[in-house]
């Protein structure tokens, strides 16, 4: 392997360089803050020339994924990115892509929802397509956005799963801020990638096939449901698979799930995305300070990797769940339930402590993430109740 | 143009079978546009509605050409994803340089001038080269006769009631050809199924153009209109000789307007009358609003006389 070349970069432009290596045959998109430097960098790229790809500037992020799934239909490799309001915009089209069986790549720059209006990251957005089929990757930073970018056209269009992914990375934080990367060369990324080979395109004129059919007799449309809930599981062996491959090549762990000094821990906090950041750093003091403490981040949340997680978890005494966005009205939000269903099915009667994080944008300091192991050994202790806590939040 | 003989023994695009009713302005729209296709290889694509919903039943379809249904309001940047797709793959080698494909979207008026309008209006503006065809029956009859912003002034529908205080729909509709013509595309016109040879004739250029085209037609639906499955072209005729329904072309932003002859002309209530969404409008007092409804088609006739004038020079 030759030596590698570090440079600094924000996932943005990591996540446009994936793209643009993997070379879509369409790219539909629209800009909205924070997403809007990914679309930016690739229409450079085809003013440049240096894509094939058709890059449809459409007029609304309904028809992005309108046009994405037109285009996926007739048989190309697509594209798009989008963020917030755009993502909520684009809701029914979000089910209709996975109920196609689309292998589209959609990048998300994770943000808050109105009301009221905010920029910046949190997971609101996102956690309101988990029942879409879509399969969803979350990065903790700008080199796994790159990364989890080139394997997601790998696992949408694998033969077993052939479903949508979203690509993740949180607003600003991660979209924005520059950090440490390295690539592959484009080579290897086309390589790696391969060419997409759809079987039933709808531009085989000579063979015409009819797309998104009225479903109605029957039991067609549970039957095709059923088929694609299967086809959603078969996404983690897939990412999975196609981990070890793409480790292998680059030398950058990628697993479903990634556990960080997990293997004789006593208090385990379960994130997702960039504030995993925090959490490993405190970690790394606590273990100085000789705390049996670690830290579980899914990198895959669509389909949830329940057994590593319960494998991951086993031992522990207290489990605290970072969750950054809210299901308002449950008891526990998105990941919070992911994570107690899979517990409880397995019978592992560890003690949960809940916390909505980060909403709109809102720090999660060293000091918060100290806060949270302090009050799983005092949950142990039986000092604390561990009832869903917006954290760094004064009443 | 192909004679009729000769579009009579083309296959059809569209196969018998399908569920629509019986006088479907839709599904006559459909072929008749299709007719116009000649060599051209196509792919067409519906919004939701009647046509949709009537025609791809699975496991059954009745599109003999490669077909997409995405959702309602979307038809626009389906099918120009579908080109978007055509063109990427044509840069990259996958389809040969010399493979020419044509693309037709579908809609009805409540997918085209209502919820699908923006979507429709993108894919216009960035010039794809597709053909956008609204079947105009005038309100949302799939989902039971209700108004959209194509029915007529003064018809019934089931959420423009006939009541005390109200008679049917009391806005004019919208005139969408105009406004498609304003995003400055190759070919926008506006044609009827009861007028087969000026239909297919129009459709044969929209295909032919190389970028966006428009085409309106007003597709009678016996079920909405309250007439008998046996009375469509009849009624398209009377539309277009009262003037309710002018036929017309915008080419390169050049309009030409298909004059009515004097012989032929007819007042508007000769088109409303027949028509059951209109019977109120015979009753006693409404007069008024009769004559507003003629004024109406005769501004509007006024006003295609004034583009015609306008861009003649073009």
């Amino acid at each position: 392997m030759a030596e590698k070349e570090y440079f600094s970069a924000t996932g943005n432009a990591m996540v446009a360089d994936a793209m643009r290596q993997c070379a879509p045959d369409v790219m539909a998109a629209y800009p909205i803050t924070p997403q809007t430097t990914i679309v930016e960098a690739y229409a450079k790229f085809v003013a440049d020339g240096r894509v094939h790809t058709e890059y449809v500037p459409v007029e609304s992020e309904h028809s992005a994924l309108s046009a994405c799934i037109g285009a996926s239909a007739a048989g190309a490799r697509v594209a798009t990115a989008t963020s917030s309001q755009g993502l909520t915009y684009m809701y029914e089209e979000l089910h209709i892509a996975s109920g196609m069986r689309l292998p589209i790549v959609m990048a998300n720059a994770n943000r808050a929802i109105s009301a009221p209006i905010n920029i910046h990251g949190d997971h609101s957005d996102i956690m309101g397509m988990r029942d879409s089929g879509w399969v969803m990757l979350f990065a903790e930073n700008a080199q796994e956005a790159y990364d989890n970018t080139i394997l997601a056209f790998k696992v949408a269009e694998d033969p077993n799963v052939l479903l949508p992914v979203c690509t993740a990375l949180d607003g600003f934080v991660t979209t924005h801020a520059m950090d440490v990367c390295c690539k592959e060369d484009d080579e290897t990324v086309k390589e790696f990638v391969g060419d997409y080979h759809p079987e039933f395109p709808l531009l085989d004129t000579d063979n015409p096939t009819g797309q998104g059919m009225f479903g109605t007799l029957g039991n067609y449309y549970m039957k095709t449901k059923l088929i694609e809930r299967r086809a959603n599981l078969a996404a983690l062996e897939a990412f999975e698979r196609y981990g070890a491959e793409w480790e292998k090549i680059t030398g950058r762990p990628v697993k479903a799930l990634d556990c960080y000094e997990t293997d004789d821990a006593d208090y385990i906090v379960v994130v997702i995305g960039s504030c995993a950041g925090n959490v490993r750093h405190k970690v790394k003091e606590l273990r100085a300070q000789g705390k049996k403490v670690g830290l579980v981040r899914p990198r895959i949340f669509r389909p949830f990797p329940a057994q590593q997680l319960v494998e991951a978890c086993k031992g522990a005494k207290a489990v605290a769940v970072l969750d950054r966005s809210d299901s308002l009205g449950a008891a526990h939000g998105p990941l919070a339930l992911e994570v107690r269903s899979a517990l409880q099915a397995a019978g592992e009667p560890i003690l949960i402590n809940d916390y909505i994080v980060g909403l709109g944008g809102a720090d999660v300091t060293l000091e918060h993430v100290q806060q949270v192991f302090d009050q799983l050994e005092q949950r142990v202790e039986g000092t604390y109740d561990g009832a869903l806590n917006y954290l760094g939040i004064e009443e | 143009m192909a004679n009729i003989k000769e579009l009579s023994a083309r296959p059809d695009d569209l196969a018998p079978g399908h569920r629509l009713c019986g006088g479907c302005g839709a599904s006559i729209a459909v072929r008749q546009v299709l007719m116009g296709r000649n060599d051209y290889d196509v792919v067409c694509c519906s919004a939701t509605g009647c046509l949709e919903v009537s025609t791809t039943i699975y496991p059954d379809n009745a599109w003999n050409v490669p077909f997409i249904h995405n959702a309602f309001a979307n038809a626009g940047a389906t099918i120009s994803g579908v080109e978007a797709a055509y063109k990427g793959l044509q840069r990259a080698g996958k389809i040969p340089a010399d493979k020419k494909i044509k693309f037709v979207a579908f809609g009805g008026d409540g997918g085209t001038y209502d919820i699908g309008l923006q979507s429709l209006s993108g894919a216009m503006e960035r010039g794809h080269d597709i053909v956008y065809v609204c079947y105009d029956n005038g309100a949302y009859m799939n989902t039971g006769i209700q108004r959209s912003s194509a029915t007529p002034k003064g018809a019934w529908a089931t959420t423009s009631e006939v009541g005390k205080v109200q008679q049917g729909k009391m806005e004019k509709r919208k005139d969408l050809t105009s406004i498609i013509a304003a995003h400055g595309v190759s070919y926008v016109a506006q044609a009827c199924v009861g007028n087969w040879r000026d239909l297919v004739n129009k459709a044969e250029k929209a295909i032919a153009v190389d970028g966006p085209a428009f085409i309106n037609v007003l597709a009678p639906c016996p079920r909405g209109w309250r007439i008998d499955s046996s009375q469509t072209a009849e009624i398209c005729r009377k539309a277009v000789d009262s003037k309710f329904w002018p036929l017309f072309e915008v080419e390169n932003g050049k309009w030409t307007l298909t004059p009515v002859r004097e012989k032929n002309l007819i007042p508007v209530t000769e088109f409303l009358k027949p028509q059951g969404r209109f019977k109120h409008l015979f009753k006693p007092g409404n007069e008024a609003l009769l004559e507003e409804i003629q004024q109406d088609v005769d501004d509007f006739w006024a006003y295609l006389e004034g583009r015609v004038e306008g861009s003649k020079n073009l």
